[in-house]
């Protein structure tokens, strides 16, 4: 029997990590990589708890949060190609046209 | 045994994912997620929920990652190798990361809400079937799954136009670049 503590602190060291990759990477595709790291940890939270509460809700909730990170996959790397395409860089601080 | 495989598990989800953030070549970074995906679908199996489980290996490792690998493929990922980190942002985004794991480790050492919710843990005794999950998804959670299915539609459709090569720049206008921000 694991401690379901156990899986929150997993849960917080990956979502760190994610957090520290979007942070600190200059490559927007690592950047989306640690992104799904993100929302992975926030799955297993979910998961963990509907395990702990005997709830079947949270199993609901992963489905749909999987099922929205496919959709925001596909339209982000439609965005890159397009971007690589117009820009010509992957590099995040050289992506500056919103800086007036 | 339990405890054993869920060390093993997150140990080397860890190490995996703090491989993602460290790879100078984003085609390791790549295939470290794939491990840290799999380690994670592995833990879903301990926490009773073996649907999820095979729905992480089939959307995350089977469609989501091998979309990431195709486009690295297109792309050239080996003028992107010379230097990992921003230049500028390096202190200031430790800080914050440091900031947040210490939040992160007091909310879940000391809260006593939290603890009173968690108890000593669940054991694996009966597993909920798939067939009360889909009852659940699709008696109580329609509107949401239909509105997921919509969304997905779009996001297909979304994909496609942005993707797409610029007519114009194909044809040849080339004095006109604005016209492909909008695609």
């Amino acid at each position: 029997m694991i401690p379901t503590l156990w899986y929150l602190i997993l849960a917080a060291t990956l979502f760190v990590i994610g957090a520290a990759g979007v942070l600190l990477r200059r490559n927007v595709l690592i950047v989306l990589m640690s992104l799904e790291l993100m929302l992975n940890s926030v799955t297993l939270n979910l998961l963990a708890f509907g395990h702990v509460l005997q709830d079947l809700r949270g199993q609901i909730i992963a489905i749909f949060v999987i099922a929205i990170t496919a959709a925001e996959v596909a339209v982000a790397l439609g965005i890159l190609v397009a971007l690589l395409r117009n820009k010509n860089t992957l590099e995040v601080d050289e992506l500056t046209t919103l800086k007036g | 045994m339990e405890r054993e495989f869920f060390l093993l598990l997150s140990g080397v989800a860890t190490i995996s994912a703090l491989l993602v953030v460290l790879a100078r070549n984003p085609v390791h970074s790549a295939l470290a997620l794939v491990v840290c995906l799999v380690q994670i679908a592995a833990l879903y199996v301990l926490l009773g929920a073996p649907f999820l489980a095979v729905i992480q290996i089939f959307v995350y490792v089977g469609a989501v990652m091998v979309l990431f690998l195709f486009v690295i493929m297109m792309l050239d990922v080996r003028k992107e190798a010379q230097t990992r980190y921003l230049r500028n942002a390096v202190w200031p985004g430790l800080i914050v990361l440091a900031l947040l794991a210490a939040e992160l480790v007091t909310l879940l050492i000391q809260s006593a809400r939290l603890h009173a919710v968690l108890g000593p843990g669940q054991p694996i005794t009966e597993q909920p079937s798939v067939e009360a999950l889909s009852l659940l998804l699709f008696q109580d959670f329609l509107l949401p799954f239909e509105v997921a299915s919509v969304i997905l539609l779009v996001a297909l459709v979304g994909a496609v136009v942005l993707a797409r090569p610029d007519e114009a720049a194909a044809a040849g206008k080339v004095d006109k670049p604005h016209s492909g921000g909008r695609r």
